[in-house]
Order: C-alpha cells, then structure tokens, then sequence
C-alpha cells in the first residue's frame, strides 16, 4: 500500500551524519578553548619571564631581600640598578593572607556548624544565603570599605592603648579579606560536614555526649579533609586578590612580620607596575609578569593540593 | 551496687561543666554568623547613607538676560554662533548683577566660584535645545561649586575655619543670602547619572562607566555563553572517556580557581600586544572577562545537563533521533534554566571584576560616554576604584553612590538568578 521511498530513507541519514560530524567539531573545539586559554596564560607568561630573567637573574628574583623597580633614565642616575627581590612581596602576601585566613578559617567553620548543627531550618534558610551575599559583593567595594572604615577604626584603636597603626596596615586588609572568605570556607565545609552520615553524629548523642562534643570530637575530625581543602581553596584566592590590597595596602616592599606594619603584595605590585604608560620591555614591566608566574604558580600548586588533600582523604562511609 | 552510683555521681559532678562548655560552644557558633552579618550591615549602611548625599547636588538660581548681542546680534543666529558664544561671561555677568556691592576683581572672581565651572556647558546646553529664548530673560537652575555643595549638605561645618571650608567669610556671606532668597537649593543630581568623569566632583557621573560596563558585559556573553554552552554539552554528552577529555576537565576546574588579574596579564600580552587590539576598549575587556567566566558557564551548565534524567535521551534516541538531536532538541532545553542561572552568576561576577581591568588599560580617564566597543572605556568598579583615590571630599558620597549603582546591578542579576533556579527547578 505505501512504498517507503528508498532512496529518500538512505539520503536523509547520510547529510544527518555529515552535519552531525561537523556540530561535534564545534563542540570539540569549544571545549578546547579552556585549554587554549590555559596554555595562553602559560606561554605569555613564562615567554615574558624569560625575557625578565635575560636581564635579571632568577636568583636574585627569588631570593633577593629588597624590591625597588626603578630603572635608570640616565645610565650615571643614582640608584639606577633596580631590585627585583621578590621576597620581600611574598612576606607581605603571606602576612596579610595569614591575617585573613586566622579570621575566616575560625569564622567560617563555626558558621557552618551553627547553620548546620543548631540553627532551625528557618533560620537557616534566611542566614546562608544572607551570607553568601558577603561572596558577591565586588572586591572593589571591600577595599573602598576598608580604606574608609576599617583602617580609620584600627588606626584610632590603636592609638588608644597606644600603638601605632599605619594607615595602610596588613591588618586592615587581611581583617576584610578574612570576612570576605567566610562564606567561601563555611559553604565548602557545611558541605564537608553534611557529607558525614547522621549514625555517626547519632552514636554519639547516644553514648551521652553533648552536641558540641559530638561535633568537636565526631563530626569534625571525619570532615576534615574537606574543611583542609575549603581553607586551602580560601588561601589560594586570598593570595590571588587584588583590589582590596591595591586600595588598603602599601606600594613600598617592607621585610617585617608586624601586622601592623604597611607592607605590599605581589598583586599590588603587578598593578603598579603595569598601569600608566611604560615601555614593554624595559626590565620594569617585564618582572611584572615573572610576578605573575611566581603567583599562578603558587595558587596553582594550593588549588591542586586542596583538591588532592579532599579526594585523597575523603573518609568512606558507604 | 555501690559501683553504678559513684559512676553516676562522678558523670553528673562534670554535667554542669559540660554544659557551661556546650553553652560557650553554641554561642561562639552564633558569634561566628552574627560576626559576617554584622559587618555586612554596617558595610551596607555605611555605603548607603554616605552615598544618598550623592542624589541631591546644590544648585543656584540665576535669572539670565539671553541678550542678542551675545550671539552676534541676530535674532535667529546660526548653529556656530550659538556654540560659540561666551556663556561663562553671560553668567558672570549675571551673577556680579545680582551682587551690585561686589566691585573689585579679587572679590568678583571669588563670587564666580561659587558657581561650578561646568555651569557654561548647562547654559550653552539649555540655548542650544531653545534658541528661541534668545532675547528674553530666562529663570535657569545651574550647578553650584563643590564647596558650596559641601556647605549646603553638611558635610562641611558652616562655622569650620575657612582653611578647611575652603571658602573665605566673604564667600560664605554670599552663599548665605542667596540661600534666604531661595536661590540656593539641593536638587536631584541628574549629573550623576547622565555625564562622564569630570575631575570637578560635582560634575561627575557614571553614565560613561555604565555604558562601558554594558559593551563589556555584551561582548562577555555574546563569547562565553556559546562556547560555554558548547563545552558543557560535549563535556557531559559526547565526549569519549579518554585522556584528552580529563585533560580538558581538569583544565576547566583549575582556570576557575585562576586569579583574575593572571587573566588580565594574558589579555595585556596576547590581545593587546600580539593582536594589537586596542587599549582601554571594551571588546578586550568583555574578551578578557569572558575567558574568566566561561569555567563558571561550562561547569553550572554540566551540573544541569547531568540533572536531566537519561531516560529522555534515550526515549528521543528510540524514536528515531539522532544523538546530536536528541540533546539538542530535548536535553538542552530541558536544562537550560540551569545554565543560565549559572550564566547570570558567572556574568554578575564579570560585572564587579576590576583587576584585569586595569591590566588592559581600562582606567583611562573618560569623559565621553563611550559611542562603540572601540572607544576608550572604562567600567564602573574601575570608576569606583579611581574615584576613591580622588581628594576632593565631593568623590567621597560619589564613590559610595557609584558602588550604590554597581551593587544594585549585581544584585539585581544575582535576584534573577535565585528566582529563574525557583520557577523552573524541575524535580524528576
């Protein structure tokens, strides 16, 4: 009665897969674009490193004590020989990521127990989300907030019981910075910590501890890994952030541990470096990007170890 | 039986210490929370009431003679002579007629001040849209100097040496008196919102920032949702369990953990100086936040295609389609309210991003508002940020009610996201 049409059947499936071919080229390519990007950041990088370290030594970048980028107008100028030592830089990171991470890795894990633990699941649901809000606010804002209010507050404290804060001290911008990775640590260990099955949380009640007694020696310890992972991933974009040091941090390098003492970071310094009008091969911008190495790869090895740290101890309980 | 007992008693000597200990516990919890909510209130009153002063901008009152000598004597002159006519010496003349016992040149030019030097361009504007008032007296609102501003909202004291005023007792006498005529009000500040950067802060605004942001932010999406959407699609659907597919994951996950300002260094040394793109445009901007956002994109839109029950798939796969349109005619949509809430939280994210900014120049000092993706840029946190390093206390409210502007943007897309994930969260 109806013939289906031969010709037609076979026709129609061949330009399906020959269109059909060409869509998944698309989507291959598509996704390669990560890896493109990837290896852009990369190769400009380590590209212009090199051509900083022709003319500067990799020694003297990585362990030198002093950084002044000025490079001589005039070969005879006084002090023309720049300082590229970049450890004076990695301290002030470090000091004022250790200020930010002493207020958020606390802060943020007890937020998370007490969302998870002992708030009802209406306040709950009002509290996370009002938190989160510290995660979206721009950087921007943050460092506007603490040259404006922060700083001002610490400097009047201090000059109260007599200390003297420099305006543009570590613990200005570590203290906001610390606030702003709340939400970052408690969401990733509210998931740790739900990760962990109630039975285990139950036993303990049941055997008479007290709740914070089944958290402090139960539930915490087997979330753990995930909480290490959580403070790490906070560690490696507090490191990475820029606006906030750019505007409540200092410009010169200063070898100290004192938070209360200015001292520049690595982001703030590639910021100086490349804004305005320079040259692109003078030594000066160049060791803008041999910072940039330094910090991609610093923030690359934390993000894998924190990913590592989770997946290698995630405790089992199925 | 004497055992259980001791035990008992020894268990209930050490309750009431463990409960002090579960009180203290429960409470730092509850600091811990109240700790992040605290500072996010008094960050949002302090941004809030230091930028409402922003809103309202001091104005004067002059009643303006447009004589038809000033505009080369004609009735009807030609579009030159109105642009070209010297409106600063018509409003000085004005004001030094309102003003009749100022008489030397010293105190004339001090009585000028009190009015913003951008108050020729508003006349010039107001002549130019109705040159047929030309030869009439006009009642005219003009724009008051930034000190007075600061008199008039407070943030000055009145009573203040005239070191820290910045206006001598003179100039306060006049200020006063054209207050009890009614000549010196605070209206609404329409400057903010319509002009560029200005380095006289009462007239700045944030209009050239805005449409900057909103060419970059067009530019972002117009790349990375595609190619977002596309690598999602192959990554979860179609892509073959091998090396290269991990590859491609694991790269996706690290570039999402990448600091911002490494992606400003790359635009900087690819875009800029290897493709020679322009400096300070937003296409390089939008290009640069779009490589950022694109891991947020591929990785919200991974998790909403796996929440797609495969069922749907393969009853598309049974009836006849093939595997491409089988996800692409009932997969994709299906998880689409997913990925673009991802898409609008990773591009709300791009909008408040400033470090790569800078990298690639987009802190150019802008005046007019950018007219294609090619022009000279810059974006609104950007204006924030050059803004708070300003002196002039007038930057200070402007600073506050540029971050006003930029949250509520992002605030509102954030709200969008939260709302599209409620209407169309689909439970299988």
């Amino acid at each position: 009665m109806f013939e289906p049409d031969q010709k037609k059947a076979e026709l129609v499936p061949q330009t399906r897969n020959w269109r059909e071919r060409a869509i998944m080229l698309a989507l291959l390519a598509a996704s390669s674009v990560a890896v493109l990007t990837t290896v852009g950041i990369v190769a400009s990088l380590i590209f212009e490193s090199i051509q900083f370290f022709r003319i500067v030594p990799f020694t003297d970048f990585v362990f030198g004590l002093h950084w002044s980028p000025q490079m001589a107008i005039r070969e005879d100028q006084v002090g023309s020989s720049g300082a590229f030592g970049a450890i004076p830089l990695l301290v002030g990171t470090l000091l004022i990521s250790a200020v930010a991470l002493t207020i958020s890795a606390p802060v943020g894990l007890m937020s998370a127990i007490y969302l998870g633990e002992y708030a009802s699941p209406k306040m709950r649901s009002i509290i996370k989300p009002t938190l989160e809000v510290l995660a979206g606010i721009p950087t921007v804002v943050y460092g506007f907030f603490a040259v404006v209010v922060v700083a001002p507050l610490l400097r009047q404290g201090g000059e109260s019981i007599g200390l003297s804060v420099s305006s543009e001290s570590a613990l200005a911008a570590g203290f906001v910075m610390g606030i702003m990775t709340i939400p970052f640590v408690s969401s990733i260990s509210d998931d740790a910590i739900s990760a962990v099955p109630s039975s285990l949380k139950e036993a303990a009640l049941g055997l008479g501890s007290t709740r914070s007694e089944a958290i402090k020696n139960v539930i915490v310890p087997a979330a753990l890994p995930g909480i290490a992972g959580g403070i790490l991933l906070a560690a490696s974009r507090v490191i990475g952030e820029t606006m906030i040091v750019v505007m409540a941090a200092g410009l010169t390098a200063k070898l100290t541990l004192n938070p209360l003492d200015a001292v520049t970071t690595v982001t703030v310094q590639i910021v100086t470096l490349l804004t305005g009008d320079q040259e692109f091969d003078s030594p000066k911008t160049l060791s803008a990007f041999a910072l940039g190495l330094l910090l991609f790869t610093i923030t690359l090895a934390l993000n894998v170890t924190a990913l590592k740290i989770v997946k290698a101890y995630r405790e089992q309980y199925d | 039986m004497t055992e259980p007992t001791l035990q008992m008693a020894s268990v209930s000597s050490g309750l009431a210490k463990r409960h002090k200990a579960e009180k203290r516990f429960r409470f730092m919890a509850l600091a811990s929370v109240l700790l992040g909510l605290i500072f996010l209130a008094v960050l949002f009153i302090n941004v809030l009431t230091s930028g409402a002063d922003a809103i309202r901008q001091s104005k004067v009152r002059l009643d303006i003679n447009l004589q038809t000598n000033d505009f080369g004597g004609s009735k009807n002159p030609d579009i030159q002579q109105l642009k070209n006519a010297n409106y600063q010496g018509i409003i000085k003349r004005t004001v030094y007629k309102n003003f009749p016992d100022v008489k030397s040149r010293r105190d004339k030019r001090a009585l000028y001040r009190l009015v913003s030097s951008g108050a020729a361009y508003e006349l010039r504007g107001f002549v130019l849209d109705n040159p047929s008032k030309i030869g009439t007296s006009i009642s005219i609102w003009l724009t008051a100097s930034d000190d007075v501003d600061m008199i008039m909202k407070g943030k000055v004291s009145r009573t203040a040496s005239s070191d820290l005023r910045r206006l001598s007792d003179q100039q306060m006498g006049w200020l006063e008196k054209l207050e009890t005529e009614g000549n010196l009000e605070t209206k609404f500040n329409w400057t903010l919102f319509s002009s560029g950067d200005s380095r006289e802060p009462e007239l700045a605004g944030v209009a050239a920032a805005m449409v900057g942001s909103l060419y970059s932010i067009i530019v972002c999406l117009i790349i990375s949702f595609p190619l977002g959407v596309m690598a999602a699609l192959y990554l979860e659907s179609f892509a073959p369990k091998n090396r290269f597919t991990s590859f491609i994951e694991v790269n996706i996950n690290n570039l999402a953990a990448v600091p911002s300002i490494v992606f400003g260094l790359l635009g900087l040394a690819v875009f800029l100086n290897f493709f020679e793109l322009p400096r300070s445009a937003p296409l390089v901007g939008g290009m640069v936040l779009s490589l950022m956002t694109m891991p947020t994109i591929i990785i919200a839109g991974r998790v909403a295609i796996q929440g797609v029950p495969p069922s749907i798939k393969e009853a598309a796969l049974a009836v006849g389609a093939s595997p491409v349109q089988a996800v692409f005619h009932h997969v994709l949509p299906l998880a689409m309210p997913g990925v673009l809430t991802g898409t609008i939280i990773g591009t709300a994210r791009a909008l408040g991003e400033t470090a790569p900014l800078l990298m690639i120049g987009m802190v150019a000092f802008v005046v007019d508002v950018p007219k294609s993706i090619l022009d000279p840029a810059t974006a609104l946190p950007v204006q924030v940020y050059l803004w708070s390093d300003m002196p002039e206390k007038g930057f200070a409210e402007r600073t506050s009610a540029a971050i006003l502007v930029l949250l509520a943007f992002v605030g509102l897309m954030n709200l969008t996201a939260v709302l599209l994930r409620k209407k169309f969260e689909i439970r299988w």
